[in-house]
């Protein structure tokens, strides 16, 4: 399987990553590379394998549904590039 | 206090050694943290260990806690004191974690991880945070977005990645122990090529509460250190559960001191032929060897054993991590933290133009190989496929321990390469994790402790146990380290 630039740019797309023409040249190239690798796993027969998303047994983590105190509004806006009356400022999504 | 060429360092002292001194005030915390910002001082304009330092506030507590001990409360931690540092995907209150990113250039956390609470409860005191590859991605430290950490053996080379100024701040001894978080290897590969103690534990042990992710299912954070009976001081103190993560496992923590009994006679332990085959340097491969002749002569055993899988762990591995990072990293917007990029017209060019700055080119490859493996019609033949391959993998482990307490091979399969060698071939790059990669896919522990010098760099132990049994691994690498004197030996700066 081999990717294209216009894989690229989709994939860009759907990370929400701006690239320039010499990124997706050079991504281009060194994704195909690696996925060339990766190919590698269809050498194994998993038809009967169970998939591992996690190594440890867990069940659903559950905890009580009680109310407690969250963090102040001052603190939570603290890092945030754009604020006001505490609340995140970002550019008009409608005109 | 050991003098060597004319460098006098407390942090040659152990643990119980620096405790005694202080409670018999014969040394106080301000002398450690002076050591640590004079060693600092002294060589870190050649290693680039430090990111950030945290002096204001590093000196007051020293004085706090030195106002503690006059007041005659003799009753202390053996951490109490201790200057430590922290990798910088490790938040920390009021104190920049920049994750060596851009995108995090100015971040002020407003919490402690968990793990940071626990040294704090402890008494130890932060120096400063600690340089790595961008998010955790990468090893050898050339990734990060300021500046790469140096090898202190030879600032020529790399220290190895991720928490490859984690590895060199204890390995420069500029403080006594610090944190780092090993995902596929980031603590063991450059413990391995800075010659100190890295040890991975058992995924869950440690709560992973303020790490910043990069792929979930995989990162832990570990101790690294001078020797084993550090990381085992630092262990005890950090593991444990933690109702704030909901991964992190409600076992029961042993004595992880009272296992290093110097004792292992008997001990089984299997060697896979893949961890000594082929693409291991010869070098690397003699140490290994000469070490399991150091085993057999305390009465311990070994067998050449196979984890038929290894070759498969490297392709299982980058497909897995990639995906959980292309999700963990959507959170960066640049609306609610971070750096938002300026001249965005609306809200898709906010998120558009303030991830193409700033993330650095290796972040950017893996949300790529990440988002694509998990795009629609991908799916099963990547992600579900790396994922049943993870199942083989942690089965040939299953096997293996069914007949041996531990398995042992080396941590990486070459010593440190040369800053910009491998930069621009990523693949290359990725394979130096070949021997560390499978134990991180399994969730297992293991341990990388020095065990010589090959081509005068540091060549690193892997021990390996089962989960949960950091006991074993400790014991073994302790009666190692007390036969040996490798940990003994340090870069000359």
């Amino acid at each position: 399987m081999s990717i294209s630039v216009n894989d690229v740019e989709h994939v860009a797309k759907l990370a929400r990553l701006e690239l320039s023409e010499p990124e997706k040249r050079q991504f281009t190239e060194q994704l195909n590379k690696i996925l060339n690798f990766m190919e590698k796993l269809n050498e194994l027969d998993t038809d009967n394998v169970k998939p591992t998303s996690h190594v440890l047994q867990l069940s659903d983590v559950m905890r009580e549904d009680e109310v407690r105190p969250s963090w102040p509004i001052d603190k939570v806006m603290r890092n945030a590039p754009d604020e006001e009356d505490g609340q995140f400022r970002v550019p008009a999504i409608l005109d | 206090m050991i003098k060597e060429e004319g460098i006098v360092s407390l942090f040659r002292l152990s643990i119980k050694e620096i405790h005694n001194r202080l409670i018999r005030k014969e040394l106080s915390v301000r002398d450690l943290v002076d050591e640590s910002f004079n060693r600092i001082g002294a060589v870190d304009s050649q290693v680039k260990a430090f990111l950030t330092l945290n002096e204001e506030q590093a000196r007051t507590a020293a004085g706090q806690l030195d106002e503690q001990l006059d007041s005659g409360v003799r009753e202390r931690g053996l951490l109490f004191g201790l200057p430590v540092g922290i990798k910088d995907n490790i938040v920390t209150e009021d104190l920049v974690t920049t994750c060596a990113s851009k995108f995090l250039s100015n971040y002020r956390p407003i919490y402690n991880a968990s793990v940071v609470q626990k040294l704090k409860q402890a008494q130890t005191v932060t120096i400063g945070k600690l340089n790595m590859d961008e998010f955790a991605m990468g090893g050898s430290n050339e990734n990060s977005a300021f500046y790469p950490t140096r090898n202190p053996w030879n600032t020529e080379h790399v220290p190895g990645g991720s928490s490859g100024g984690s590895a060199v701040a204890v390995a420069a001894e500029e403080v006594y122990f610090a944190l780092g978080s090993d995902t596929g290897g980031s603590i063991r590969q450059p413990a391995a090529y800075c010659g100190v103690v890295g040890l991975k534990p058992t995924y869950g042990l440690i709560s992973r509460f303020g790490l910043v992710a990069f792929a979930s299912s995989l990162d832990q954070i570990g101790p690294i250190t001078k020797n084993v009976e550090d990381s085992a001081y630092l262990l005890q103190a950090i593991a444990g559960h933690d109702s704030l993560d909901s991964t992190s496992a409600n076992v029961e923590i042993p004595d992880y001191i009272g296992a290093l009994t110097g004792d292992v006679k008997g001990l089984r332990i299997a060697v896979p032929k893949e961890y000594i085959g082929e693409g291991v340097a010869p070098g690397v491969r003699d140490k290994v060897l000469a070490a399991l002749r150091v085993f057999e002569q305390m009465g311990a055993v070994w067998e050449e054993v196979s984890l038929p899988h290894t070759e498969y762990a490297v392709a299982a591995y980058y497909i897995l991590a990639s995906s959980e990072a292309s999700s963990n990293l959507a959170r960066y917007d640049g609306v609610r933290y971070g750096v938002r990029a300026k001249n965005a017209n609306d809200l898709a060019d906010v998120y558009y133009k303030s991830r193409s700055e700033g993330f650095g080119t290796e972040v950017k490859r893996r949300i790529m190989l990440g988002t694509y493996a998990l795009s629609s019609g991908y799916y099963d033949a990547y992600y579900l496929k790396a994922q049943k391959v993870r199942t083989l993998i942690k089965q040939d482990f299953d096997e293996v321990f069914e007949k041996f307490d531990v398995i042992i091979g080396p941590t990486v399969p070459t010593p440190a390469f040369r800053i910009g060698e491998q930069v621009d071939d990523p693949l290359t790059m990725y394979l130096n994790d070949i021997l560390t990669i499978p134990v991180s896919l399994a969730g297992v522990p293991a341990i990388s402790v020095p065990c010589g010098l090959a081509d005068g760099l540091p060549v690193g132990l892997q021990i390996i146990g089962k989960s949960f049994d950091e006991s074993i691994v400790l014991r073994a690498a302790h009666a190692f380290e007390q036969q040996t004197e490798h940990h003994k030996l340090r870069p000359r700066l």
